[in-house]
Parts: structure tokens; C-alpha cells; sequence
């Protein structure tokens, strides 16, 4: 059901509510819907973190039993694209949190400007990743890999471990900007009330999140390596 | 249709004790569940719609107080169940002072043993009665589980893991062997039987089996058909630690740790050896793994262990 | 037992039966199209329920395929192969594409607004979504099964299924995958609608107990369901891109995964049986007519299960060779998660104590409920005893334990909630007799076939063996005996609920005088579940004495 199909429902049926056609007719009130969309994905990204926390468990353990050939292959990351790569997202955190708070003043103008900024440093990411794994690729460091350049077997866990983190991120990252990408297209088409609406909000957090799992990521696969 | 089978025989001592714990299981959930089943029915029948029992409100301190009692009850029944079956835990961890141990190497889908001696078999096992046996398990490919149901005891056999698996024998008979842990498509088939044998038959049978090799003679050739003597022998040009007296000595490696030489040791250096490399020498040992089958493995590591008991010897 | 006076309420008043059906949510003309693309929670439910009892048959199928296999000792009617993909199967789509969604999914989504006096859930386009993920998770394992099947075990334990099996592995892990994530997305759903949807009037502890089944099992959902969507990630892509986690040719551990699996794998348990515990509460209290005893322990024993429950997955791996010390500590947590489901049983009995019963077919099924799970409960101390657990683990006793709980149990709840619920999802009334019946031959059936179950992991017959020795025949030929009846008892209720839909009698909006707010609005329910506002007065349980039913011989 579309926001304005809803809304229309709920004139007809003279429901209670404020007549913001950002209203869904199941709601009392918009204070009610902005709760519940805020607590579901903050509930969701409770779940995303379970998800990631299962990996983590696998490093952690793997690290444990197995520390040299973990830092020994650690240390073929390429950690200046990984740093880079953290302050890009950094960057990007900023300007999607700049954005929630344009939205919530209703400032358009700079919703829509701060939304492009957050996208085009995520797609930099996504590049500067992409340039990364063409490099990993010709070092051979992929576990199927006839010339996997480690011995020690540990370190193709290792590597399995950093494709599977940096792979589900980048994932992350794609549905990230797919969701801002739409956003902004709404915004400039103004199909949705910024003030009544949270999905710039709902996008802010989601990104957030994003962020947040970079800065466990990059400690654990470029830095640790770099340690001794 | 076979014999009907109601109770298992008990043929080694921690049947008898688990028997115990698994009848006074019985008789505790069985009064429980006539209780839960009685009142169920008497409250069934007494308050049917219309009959003319009672139905005064109970007072309320009543419904609070009942709450409390049951739930205590029930935290120290279980809890008092727990530590009772936990006591046997901790008898069953104290290691005997000797026991026979027998290497038994799980695959798709037949176990192998070996006994110390070099005796091997296939889906059988024979064991002495009376008599503390050990199983060192290995498996060459999916996890398996040793399962005697006499014995009341199992142990998963995972690969990449030596597993242990300690019984006292009792009783002397023919048992049932079964893989209990899922295996693939002939699983249901991998299944054999423990002979418990008096001692003297044990020995004869010992004796009647055709000449095999035994273990460290097995693993002596293999010691030098893998290369392994290329390295480890006085004469090498390479550096490489001098096995003999090594077996059961405390090792120093290169990050400082010190390590017991045990069989896990020596297995996890011929399949993993950069993991803990003795201090001095160069992690320049290539691995093993897959190189060697879990049986040719218990075969080298039995030649390594008689290297330190002719040591000891001499 | 042939009084069923609760039918006969007075239907002044109400509106004429073709009215109330026309303003309800089934009176829209019938299109295929108005149904895929619902948003409304009970269309949603209808959907759910009619996707689970078909997973529920394709399940059933390959159980009688296992009893007719295992009738003789010889593997006769399957090849070894067939059989292991009959029992994978039968594992896979019970476990994940019935029991996890049955009782939230079809009456959760049905009953959790209605109980709330709210209009839907908070977001019903993501519930519609999550029926859609459910299916396509379901088309992927069926699809792999008409491939050819996997043979690993609903398990999926490594390194067997990474590394040495041959059949679509890869294919039913991504279909579980993609039902993970409709779980996780009812789990969402009911949390926030429980949260923030709430009626004023309706604090947390004057919530129907169902209702707080359905939070605690949302809340499990949302914690374990992750995990497990990340072993499986592991796990396709350790087969599809030779990525090597569980290894142990290359240092991965396969032990680890169990660890994870059953850290997902044990919470599920709850997540199956924690719903039935919130419809035989329901049913419980309505049909002694008793308000239900000791609620706030009934709410507290939930969240402790949910909560130890995450705690004990370990007891699953006493013989993996895990340490003394480890076993001991889920050994002991596991007996301290059973004291809270012995809470739950003493409270049920209690309600009954006083009361005013009556024996309508979901009062049988509660009651079967109650015993079973009581019995399934307690095998579980079996298991729970490391020494005892040596012995058991893997064996049939293992396979009765948790049929016990899920059939005996989960499956008993979801026909005692069906039938209550019944008259309110359809406007029609189903032949009681015949529900009795049903009831009754369920439950002799299920005995006849788990009973014998015990017996032969006592003795020792392992799981999933394809042929047996000789000496168990005898109890394998009583359980197979059992599960014809058993069949039968389940395509009872198939029949003559169908048959109600056409033929039965009209439903009024409250034919068990039950209360709690669904049985405030119409049968069936109109579009938007309510045309006034509810009314919230007193306690959702407020049978006794205030609401006695009325023509009720008077004793005391």
C-alpha cells in the first residue's frame, strides 16, 4: 500500500489521526509510526549484528588457535587502501548524519546535496575496493588458489575470513547506496514530507551501521598485521 | 522378526553406574508424570461444567506461596539430579594407572582397529575383560561415533581431532558396534561388534591373528618410505630434530612455549608443522596432510613413541 | 462431553450472517490478485496457513515413507541413499518451513492485532514479504529435492556436507537462508507492534499471555536466526568457492560449526514451542473458565526460557569431545532451562483446579498438550545428564524427546489453537464430534508411534539408520502401526474444516464466551478488525466470577 492509498484510507474511514498523508491508516498518530519504524530497524540492525557477530566468532577463535599464521597473513593486506577506505566512510558517516538533521528542518535543498555527497563517497569506497580485490587477485591471495602465496595453512583461513567480512560488507554498502540512491530521487521528485516522513532517518541509521562495522573490520584484517 | 530386546546387558562398569542414574531418571520423571497425568484427570472430572465440587476462591497469599514452593522444588530437584549424574563425570575423568590402549581409525564406512601389538581388524574389536581399555580415535573423513550401547558410552570421532574413549570391561559376550553419528549414504552399515574376552583368551587370540606387521615396524618403513628419515636421521645434511627420547620429554619451541610430546603433538607436527616449531630449527617441514592415511599416522606415531622407550631402555 | 453449551449463545443483536461477512476481510469479490498482494494481517495469516499445511503434507509424505521403510529390518522399500534424502527432508522442510512459522506466522499474524485492538501489524508490507520469502525458501528446498535431494541431515554437519556430499546441499542451505530472513522479519514486525501498538489501557502485564508467547519468541527469532544465517553462509560458500572454515585439511574445525549451528539450532526449540505454550494457555483458561493461575510467573517463566535458553546449546555436543568442564556447565544450565517449562505445567494444571470444564476438541488438544510436552520435557533431563547423555545421544530415544515436544507438543498446541480460533478466522463452526475424535485418535496415535521410540534408544538403535538388527523390529513394526493412525488423525481435521467452510454452521462473534479482544469484533473480522473501538476492562482473563457463563448451575 502506497503512503497516499493509505491516507486516503484513512479519511474515509474518519479515523482520529492527523491528516498527513505520511500516515499509515493502521497508526493513531505519526509520533506512533515514527516509534515503530525507528525501534524495527534498530531491532533489524540488532539482528545484522548477530549476523556479522557469527564471522567475528570464526576470527576470534581462528586467531586464538592460530596466532603467527593469522598475523603473518594479516600482513599482506593492503592496509593504505584499507586506511583510505576507513576515512572515506568516516566521511560519508558525517554527511549521511548531516543529512538526517537537514531532513528533520526540512531543508531539501541540502538533504539532497548531503544525500549525493554520502553516495558518491560510498561508490569511491566501492572503487577503491574493487581496485583492492583486483590486487588481491593478482597476488594470488584466494584460498582455491594453486599459487597462494602462504604456506602455513591457517593463513587460507585467514583469507577466506577476509573475503567473507569485506565481501558481506561491500554487500551492505550496495543496498546502502541503493536505498539513499532511491531516497534522493524521491526527494527531488518531492514525493514524501521530509518532516513527516522517517525514511532519511531509517537510511541514516541503516548507513550508520554500515560505518560501524567497517571500524571493527579494519582493525582486525589491515591492522593487526601491522602490530609487530 | 528377531528376539524382543528390552534390556541391554551391561558390559562395562560405567553401564552399571549410568543403568543407575538412568533408573532413578526413570522412576523421578515417571512419578512426576503420574502426577501431571492424575491431576489432569481427577481436575478433569471433579470441576466438569456443572459437577458440585467447590469452587471457592482460594485466598491470595495461597496462589503466591504454591507459586514459590514449586518453583524451589523443582529448582532443587533438578539441581540435586544434576549433581548426582555430574559425581559420575568426575570419577570416570581420573586416568587409570594402566590400561591397554587400541587405535581406532573411522572412515566411510568401516571401523578400523589396531592393537598395540600390530593386530588389526575390521568392524570388530576385541578387548580383554576386567580390564581398563583405551580407544584413541581418529577419523580420515567425516565425523563418525563409536557407539557401544552395552558400554552406555559413545564418543564422536572427528577428523582432525584425536579423540579418547576409556571403558572398564565387565561382563564377557559379543556386543553390538554402531556408527552413531550420521556419515553419509551407507551409514546404517557401518556397524560391527566388541568381543570382551577373559584375558587368556584375549592373549590367545592375540597370538592366533595372522602375522602383521606391528605397529612400529609399520611405521619404521614408513618412516623411511615417506622421507621422513631424509630429515630426522643422525646423518642428514638438513637440520632437523633428532626424534629418538623425544616422545612423552617436554619441548621447548621457537616462541618460548614449552610443550609435552605427546601423540596429538607429534600427529599436529607431521600435518601442521609450522605450528609449533621446536626452537632452534627452520619451519622448513612441509606438511603431511593428506599425504598420509589416519592409519599410516597411528603407524608412524607408535614408531616414534618405541624411539623414546628404547631409550629409556638402554 | 456431548453438552457443548458455549454454541448456543444468543445471537440478537448480532447483524445477519451475510452482512457481517460481506464487511469482513473475506468479502471482497474473490481475485488471486487481491490475495498475492495483501497487506492485511489476517489474509497474510490465511496465506501462511495455507503454505504450512502444505509443507506440513510434503513433510508428512516422507515420514510415512520412514515408518514404511523401517517396518522391516531390511532396507527394502528405499535404497540407503533415498532413505537418508527421505529423512533430510523430511528434517529440513518440517523443521524450518512448518514448525518455526506455524503457530507465529498463521495465528500470530492472524490473532496479535486482534488482541491489541490494532488495525495490523506495524508493518504489514514487510509481513507480506516475509510470506513471500518463506516461499521462495521453500520452492529452493523443494526444488532441491526434485533435483535429486540432499542427504546430509537437517543438520548439515561439516565436514560431511562441505566436503563429501554429492547432492544439492548448496541449494537447500540458501532456501533455509531465505526463510531465515522471513523469520527474522515477523520477528520484527510482532516486537514493534507489541511495543508500540499497545491500546492505552493495556500495560505490559495485562497482555494475553499469547501475546507474550509471540514477544519471546520474536525475541529468540531475532537473536538466533543471524547466526544461523551466517553458518550457512559459511557453509554454501565452503562449497561453492572453496573458502575453508570448517577444513580440518586446511585448520578449520568442523566442530565449530556445531557450535554455531546449535547456537541457532537450540534457541530454535524455543522458537517452536514457546507459541503453543501461548495457545494453550489461551484455551486453558477459557474452557475452565478460570482466570489463568499465577500470570506473572507465566510471563516470567517465557522470558527466562527465552533468555537460558541461549545458553545450553552445548548439551548437543557431550560426545563431540568437548571439555568435562564445558558439558558439565550446559548440563547444568540445561536442567535449570527445564524448571521454568515445570512452572509453566503446574501453572496450567492449577488453572483448571476450581473450574468450570468443558471438553471441546482445543481443550482436549491443550490437554494432550500439557501431558505430552510434560513427558517430552522430562526425557529432556535424560539428555541433560552428561553420563546418561552418553548413552542416549543419537539414539531413538533422542528422536522420541523431541517429537514429544514438537508433535506431541508444538503440533497439539497448533490444532488446539486451530480449532479455537477456528470460528473466528473462517465465521464458521466445525463438527465438534468429530474434532473430539480427531483429538483423541491423535493422541493414541502419536503414543503408539514415539512411545516405542524410547524403548529403542534405550536399547540402543542409533538415528538414521536405514536398516536395523533384527532384535528391534518389534517396536519399530508398534511405531509404524502408530503413525498410520496418527495419518489418519491429521487428515481428519483436513476434512472437515474444509468441510465447515461451506456446510458448517454460522459462528457468532464469541461462540466460546472467551474473552480477550478478538472476541469482541465480528466472525469473521471486518477489514480493519474492529468497527468500534474495543473496550479494555479488567484483565484479558476475567472468566471468573464476573463473566460466568450464563444457564450455569449454581452450587456454592
Amino acid at each position: 500500500m502506497t503512503d497516499v492509498e493509505a491516507a486516503t484510507i484513512g479519511r474515509t474511514r474518519g479515523g482520529t489521526a492527523a491528516s498527513s498523508p505520511a500516515l499509515a491508516s493502521h497508526f493513531h498518530d505519526l509520533r506512533q509510526q515514527h516509534a515503530a519504524a525507528d525501534l524495527g530497524l534498530w531491532i533489524f540492525l540488532a539482528t545484522e549484528i548477530l549476523f556479522f557477530g557469527g564471522l567475528f566468532a570464526a576470527y576470534l577463535v581462528y586467531a586464538v588457535l592460530y596466532p603467527d599464521g593469522f598475523l603473518e597473513a594479516a600482513a599482506e593486506t593492503e592496509v593504505v587502501i584499507g586506511t583510505i577506505n576507513t576515512a572515506l566512510l568516516l566521511t560519508s558517516g558525517l554527511s549521511a548524519a548531516l543529512a538526517v538533521k537537514a531532513a528533520g528542518n526540512d531543508m531539501r535543498r541540502s538533504v539532497m546535496l548531503l544525500i549525493a555527497v554520502t553516495i558518491g563517497l560510498g561508490v569511491v569506497f566501492l572503487g577503491a575496493k574493487g581496485y583492492e580485490y583486483w590486487l588481491d587477485f593478482g597476488h594470488h591471495l584466494y584460498p582455491t588458489s594453486p599459487d597462494f602465496p602462504l604456506a602455513a595453512p591457517p593463513a587460507k583461513l585467514f583469507w577466506s575470513l577476509y573475503w567473507m567480512m569485506t565481501g558481506l560488507h561491500a554487500i551492505h554498502i550496495l543496498v546502502g547506496l541503493g536505498t539513499w540512491g532511491v531516497i534522493l530521487f524521491q526527494a527531488w521528485r518531492r514525493s514524501f514530507s521530509l518532516t513527516d516522513n522517517s525514511r532519511v532517518r531509517i537510511a541514516g541509521l541503516y548507513w550508520g551501521f554500515v560505518d560501524l562495522m567497517w571500524l571493527f573490520i579494519w582493525p582486525l584484517l589491515y591492522l593487526m598485521g601491522r602490530a609487530t | 522378526m528377531g528376539e524382543v530386546e528390552i534390556v541391554l546387558p551391561a558390559a562395562s562398569s560405567a553401564a552399571v553406574s549410568t543403568d543407575g542414574k538412568l533408573l532413578g531418571l526413570l522412576v523421578i520423571s515417571g512419578l512426576i508424570t503420574l502426577l501431571v497425568a492424575s491431576l489432569i484427570g481427577l481436575f478433569a472430572v471433579r470441576y466438569r461444567r456443572g459437577s458440585k465440587a467447590s469452587r471457592d476462591r482460594l485466598p491470595n497469599w495461597f496462589a503466591r506461596d504454591l507459586e514459590t514452593v514449586w518453583t524451589l522444588a523443582t529448582v532443587g530437584l533438578f539441581v540435586a539430579i544434576f549433581a548426582w549424574a555430574a559425581s559420575q563425570d568426575f570419577a570416570l575423568a581420573v586416568p587409570p594407572a594402566n590400561s591397554v590402549e587400541i587405535h581406532v581409525v573411522g572412515k566411510q564406512w568401516m571401523w578400523k582397529a589396531e592393537h598395540p601389538s600390530g593386530q588389526r581388524e575390521i568392524n570388530e574389536l576385541h578387548v580383554p575383560a576386567e580390564e581398563t581399555v583405551e580407544l584413541v580415535l581418529n577419523s580420515q573423513d567425516v565425523i563418525h561415533s563409536f557407539y557401544v550401547p552395552a558400554f552406555r558410552l559413545k564418543q564422536d570421532v572427528v577428523p582432525g581431532h584425536t579423540t579418547r574413549m576409556r571403558f572398564h570391561t565387565e561382563k564377557i559376550g559379543t556386543y553390538r558396534l554402531f556408527c552413531a553419528e550420521y556419515c553419509g549414504t551407507q551409514h546404517s552399515a557401518m556397524i560391527g561388534r566388541v568381543v570382551v574376552m577373559a584375558k587368556e583368551d584375549y592373549a590367545d587370540w592375540l597370538t592366533r591373528q595372522p602375522e602383521g606387521d606391528d605397529l612400529q615396524e609399520d611405521g619404521k618403513k614408513l618412516f623411511v618410505a615417506k622421507g621422513c628419515a631424509g630429515c630426522h636421521y643422525g646423518s642428514s645434511k638438513v637440520r632437523a630434530p633428532r626424534l629418538a627420547g623425544v616422545y612423552g620429554s617436554q619441548v621447548p619451541l621457537s616462541d618460548g612455549r614449552m610443550i609435552t610430546a605427546d601423540d596429538e603433538y607429534i600427529r599436529d607436527s607431521i600435518l601442521q608443522p609450522k605450528r609449533d616449531v621446536v626452537a632452534g630449527f627452520e619451519p622448513i617441514m612441509p606438511s603431511f596432510a593428506g599425504a598420509l592415511s589416519e592409519g599410516e599416522l597411528v603407524s608412524l606415531t607408535a614408531y616414534i613413541r618405541s624411539l623414546a622407550e628404547t631409550e629409556t631402555a638402554r | 462431553m456431548s453438552d457443548i453449551p458455549y454454541r448456543d449463545v444468543d445471537v440478537e443483536g448480532e447483524k445477519p450472517g451475510w452482512r457481517i461477512m460481506e464487511e469482513s476481510y473475506l468479502g471482497e469479490r474473490f481475485s488471486i490478485w487481491s490475495w498475492l498482494t495483501t497487506t492485511d494481517h489476517k489474509r497474510i495469516g490465511i496465506l501462511y496457513l495455507i503454505s504450512t499445511t502444505l509443507f506440513f503434507f510434503i513433510g508428512g509424505a516422507a515420514a510415512t515413507l520412514i515408518r514404511l521403510e523401517l517396518f522391516t529390518p531390511a532396507g527394502d522399500l528405499l535404497t540407503d541413499d533415498g532413505y537418508n534424502k527421505v529423512f533430510t527432508l523430511h528434517g529440513v522442510v518440517m523443521v524450518w518451513f512448518f514448525l518455526v512459522p506455524v503457530i507465529p506466522s498463521v495465528l500470530g499474524n492472524f490473532l496479535v492485532p486482534l488482541m491489541l485492538g490494532a488495525k495490523d501489524l506495524a508493518f504489514p508490507r514487510l509481513n507480506l514479504m516475509s510470506w513471500y520469502l518463506n516461499i521462495i525458501g521453500g520452492a529452493f528446498a523443494v526444488w532441491a529435492m526434485l533435483a535429486g535431494g540432499v542427504d546430509t541431515g537437517w543438520t548439515f554437519y561439516t565436514p560431511y556436507s562441505t566436503a563429501f556430499a554429492n547432492s544439492h546441499v548448496s541449494l537447500t542451505a540458501i532456501g533455509v537462508f531465505i526463510s531465515g530472513f522471513s523469520t527474522i522479519a515477523t520477528g520484527v514486525n510482532m516486537i514493534v507492534t507489541v511495543h508500540t501498538m499497545r491500546p492505552p489501557g493495556m500495560g505490559w502485564f495485562r497482555m494475553p499471555l499469547f501475546v507474550w508467547s509471540i514477544y519471546a519468541t520474536s525475541l529468540i527469532m531475532l537473536l538466533s536466526t543471524p547466526v544461523l544465517a551466517m553458518v550457512l553462509t559459511l557453509l554454501i560458500t565452503e562449497r561453492l568457492l572453496g573458502l575453508g572454515i570448517f577444513d580440518p585439511n586446511r585448520g578449520g574445525d568442523p566442530i565449530l560449526f556445531q557450535h554455531l549451528f546449535w547456537f541457532y539450532s537450540h534457541p530454535a526449540v524455543y522458537i517452536m514451542i514457546l507459541p503453543g505454550m501461548g495457545v494453550v494457555t489461551e484455551v486453558i483458561t477459557c474452557f475452565s473458565r478460570r482466570r489463568v493461575f499465577g500470570y506473572a510467573a507465566m510471563v516470567y517463566a517465557l522470558l527466562a526460557i527465552a533468555v537460558i535458553g541461549f545458553f545450553v546449546w552445548g548439551h548437543h555436543m557431550f560426545t563431540s569431545g568437548q571439555s568435562m568442564y564445558a558439558s558439565l556447565t550446559f548440563s547444568f544450565l540445561s536442567f535449570i532451562v527445564a524448571v521454568p517449562s515445570a512452572i509453566k505445567v503446574f501453572n496450567w494444571i492449577a488453572t483448571m483446579f476450581r473450574g468450570q470444564i468443558t471438553f471441546e476438541a482445543s481443550m482436549l488438544y491443550a490437554m494432550g498438550f500439557v501431558g505430552l510436552f510434560t513427558m517430552g520435557g522430562l526425557t529432556g533431563l535424560f539428555l541433560a545428564s552428561v553420563p546418561v547423555d552418553l548413552h542416549l545421544h543419537d539414539t531413538y530415544f533422542v528422536v522420541a524427546h523431541f517429537h514429544y515436544i514438537m508433535v506431541g507438543g508444538m503440533v497439539s498446541a497448533f490444532f488446539a489453537g486451530l480449532h479455537f480460533w477456528w470460528p473466528k478466522i473462517t465465521g464458521r463452526l466445525y463438527p465438534e464430534i468429530a474434532a473430539q475424535i480427531a483429538a483423541l485418535l491423535m493422541f493414541f496415535g502419536f503414543n503408539l508411534t514415539f512411545f516405542p521410540q524410547y524403548i529403542l534408544g534405550n536399547i540402543g538403535m542409533p538415528r538414521r539408520y536405514h536398516a536395523y538388527p533384527d532384535a528391534f523390529q518389534v517396536w519399530h513394526v508398534l511405531s509404524s502401526a502408530g503413525a498410520v493412525i496418527l495419518a489418519a488423525a491429521y487428515l481428519m481435521p483436513l476434512f472437515y474444516l474444509v468441510w465447515s467452510l461451506i456446510w458448517g454452521k454460522r459462528a457468532p462473534s464469541n461462540p466460546w464466551r472467551a474473552s480477550g479482544l478478538e472476541w469482541q469484533t465480528d466472525s469473521p473480522p471486518p477489514k480493519h478488525n474492529f468497527l468500534t473501538n474495543p473496550k479494555i476492562e479488567g484483565s484479558v482473563y476475567d472468566y471468573h466470577p464476573a463473566q460466568e457463563p450464563r444457564r450455569e448451575v449454581s452450587d456454592d
